[in-house]
């Protein structure tokens, strides 16, 4: 077994995610069978290989040099407002964060 | 009687003023009216904004100027992909009423030339899907077979192009996602480089992987749609400033001579009987049409799928951190902020995402990290150099897009790996960054559509167009 209920449980936390019993257990089975899969990259002996952390090569990226900083007018902050779950225009409204 | 409909045909008609941009816009809503019921293929339409840009087309016409490269064509939008003023769900329950405030640089590409938005389509929650099975809005149906699944994850916008609801659409592609659905519903479908369209107004699912491309009824309209959006963007740093040539110029080329790769790595085990016949034939009209089969390897082809779900579920993890019930989107009330972020992402991701959600967090998580991530972007860099060391030798690689037909709705939700196998052929090129296309490439006993996949070098688009149309004109789609 590559991955135990207790770790998927950590990771669910980790990720701020809500998993029911039986979505834990449905899940820890085929993520299981999943990393079992993902295994077989062991058999490729990448100890000399560089990890690709770019896809475009630098001749294809676009200049290197940051653009000037301008300030740009954008006046959707009422638009972004509208659709939130509990808006107190200027602000979005959360729960309480720090307990007296 | 739409099937017969071509980006240059309505430029053509509304030129001569045999239709008017409004009529040819209510003749597709009129039809999807009639057949989206059935299909689920829009989750959202756009008849005020379409109407508006109607009539910009048709004033145009009125006073005989000229008109622009996409005028009064009908097209349909992916529901990942920001439309200002339309709802933009990416098929989860989590964005069930998200309107965004902007446009995708696509979108305002494709509208400034002249197009027309009929409305946004359904695909698999966050693009994360073969089948569009994960939409938290129901399925989508193959229009050639409804008891089949349309592929995924835009599903949805290759639905509609098939059906005729839409005469070209845009999709995204990750792993596979523009090129199996349109596979899958027997159009040609493509994805440019990485870096080649913007993707200012892609809600991001795995941001190394992640691209905007077209799908359309036959490969002209597709290299014409992706002139359009193709191009440096300052608002996505990840866009390049490569020129674009003339693909439509190009598309003429005679393909007499050029080298093309076939790799038995292509053709392994899991493969349908049917699918390879139908490959084998389209690879014989490539020869027919003087092309030069070279025999390669892309030894790494076998691991391409483990790689691939370690690095886009790393990234998902990240990437939907930003959904927390606060800016947008739905939001699960508690007295406590952190359990709030809990319940809201508890309640409104659905099980595919959750699943992506937990690997990419474990596969990041310390301990682990070594093993799961760094393995896999140095397989990642194997695969790439596959793709470089094949294209010192040729000129394309032909493979099949997928190992299956479309398969039966319901078949494979059970079993996530299983699901996930059947984009071993396209997750490829999705981690190389190159450009590719899938192309009809006749049906199985005359129903299920085959596709065969055309990979070029990154920013080779001209040329995987040129052999995909050279393809199509020799009667590809019907081997």
């Amino acid at each position: 077994m590559k991955i135990s209920r207790e770790d998927v449980s950590r990771v669910a936390e980790l990720a701020y995610l809500d998993l029911s019993e039986a979505e834990l257990e449905k899940y820890r089975a085929q993520i299981d069978e999943i990393l079992e899969y993902i295994g077989k990259l062991n058999e490729l002996d990448t100890a000399n290989v560089e990890p690709m952390a770019q896809v475009l090569s630098d001749d294809q990226t676009a200049d290197a040099t940051l653009r000037e900083d301008l300030i740009v007018p954008s006046a959707v902050a009422e638009d972004v407002l509208k659709h939130a779950p509990d808006p107190e225009p200027p602000y979005f409204r959360v729960p309480k964060v720090i307990e007296r | 009687m739409t099937a017969s409909w071509t980006i240059d045909g309505v430029k053509e008609a509304l030129a001569a003023k045999k239709i008017s941009a409004r009529e040819l816009a209510a003749d597709f809503y009129a039809r999807i009216e009639e057949k989206n019921p059935e299909l689920n293929a829009y989750l959202a339409l756009s008849p005020e904004r379409a109407r508006r840009q109607t009539d910009r087309i048709d004033a145009l016409v009125a006073e005989g100027k000229p008109l622009p490269p996409l005028a009064g064509v009908p097209v349909a939008i992916k529901d990942v992909i920001s439309t200002r003023g339309i709802k933009t769900t990416c098929g989860s329950k989590i964005l069930q009423n998200y309107v965004p405030p902007y446009d995708a640089t696509a979108v305002e590409r494709l509208e400034a030339a002249g197009a027309v938005i009929l409305g946004k389509t359904n695909c698999d929650e966050f693009a994360m899907g073969s089948s569009n099975e994960n939409s938290a809005y129901g399925p989508v149906k193959n229009p050639l077979a409804l008891d089949r699944v349309p592929g995924g994850s835009s599903g949805g916008s290759a639905a509609v192009v098939a059906a005729g609801l839409a005469l070209a659409s845009l999709g995204t592609d990750t792993g596979g996602s523009i090129r199996q659905p349109g596979s899958f519903c027997g159009i040609p479908a493509m994805m440019g480089s990485y870096g080649r369209v913007s993707r200012y107004g892609l809600i991001a699912f795995a941001s190394s992987l992640d691209r905007i491309g077209p799908l359309a009824t036959n490969v002209k309209d597709v290299a014409a749609i992706l002139q359009i959006i193709a191009g440096r963007d300052p608002h996505d740093s990840t866009s390049t400033t490569a020129t674009v040539p003339d693909y439509r110029a190009e598309l003429e080329k005679p393909v007499k001579g050029l080298r093309l790769g076939i790799a038995k790595d292509y053709f392994g085990e899991g493969m349908d009987a049917g699918v390879r016949k139908k490959i084998e034939a389209g690879i014989e009209v490539f020869k027919k049409l003087g092309c030069e089969l070279v025999e390669i390897r892309m030894p790494h082809t076998d691991y391409a799928i483990a790689a691939y779900y370690i690095i886009a579920t790393a990234e998902a993890s990240s990437n939907l951190a930003r959904y927390d019930g606060v800016r947008y989107g739905l939001r699960v009330d508690d007295d406590s902020l952190l359990a709030m972020y809990r319940k809201t992402r508890g309640a409104g991701f659905g099980p595919e995402v959750k699943r992506r959600i937990v690997l990419g967090t474990y596969v990041l998580s310390a301990g682990y990290y070594d093993a799961y991530y760094l393995k896999g972007q140095k397989v990642r860099a194997l695969i790439a150099q596959d793709f470089r060391d094949a294209f010192t030798k040729v000129d394309a690689i032909l493979t099949p897009t997928s190992p299956v037909p479309p398969f039966k709705l319901g078949e494979r939700t059970d079993d996530p790996l299983q699901m996930y196998l059947a984009d071993i052929y396209t997750v490829t090129g999705s981690l190389a960054g190159v450009p590719g296309i899938s192309v009809p490439c006749g049906k199985i006993d005359g129903t299920l559509p085959v596709g065969l996949q055309i990979f070029g070098p990154a920013f080779g688009e001209a040329r995987v167009l040129q052999l995909a149309h050279a393809f199509e004109h020799a009667g590809g789609a019907t081997v």
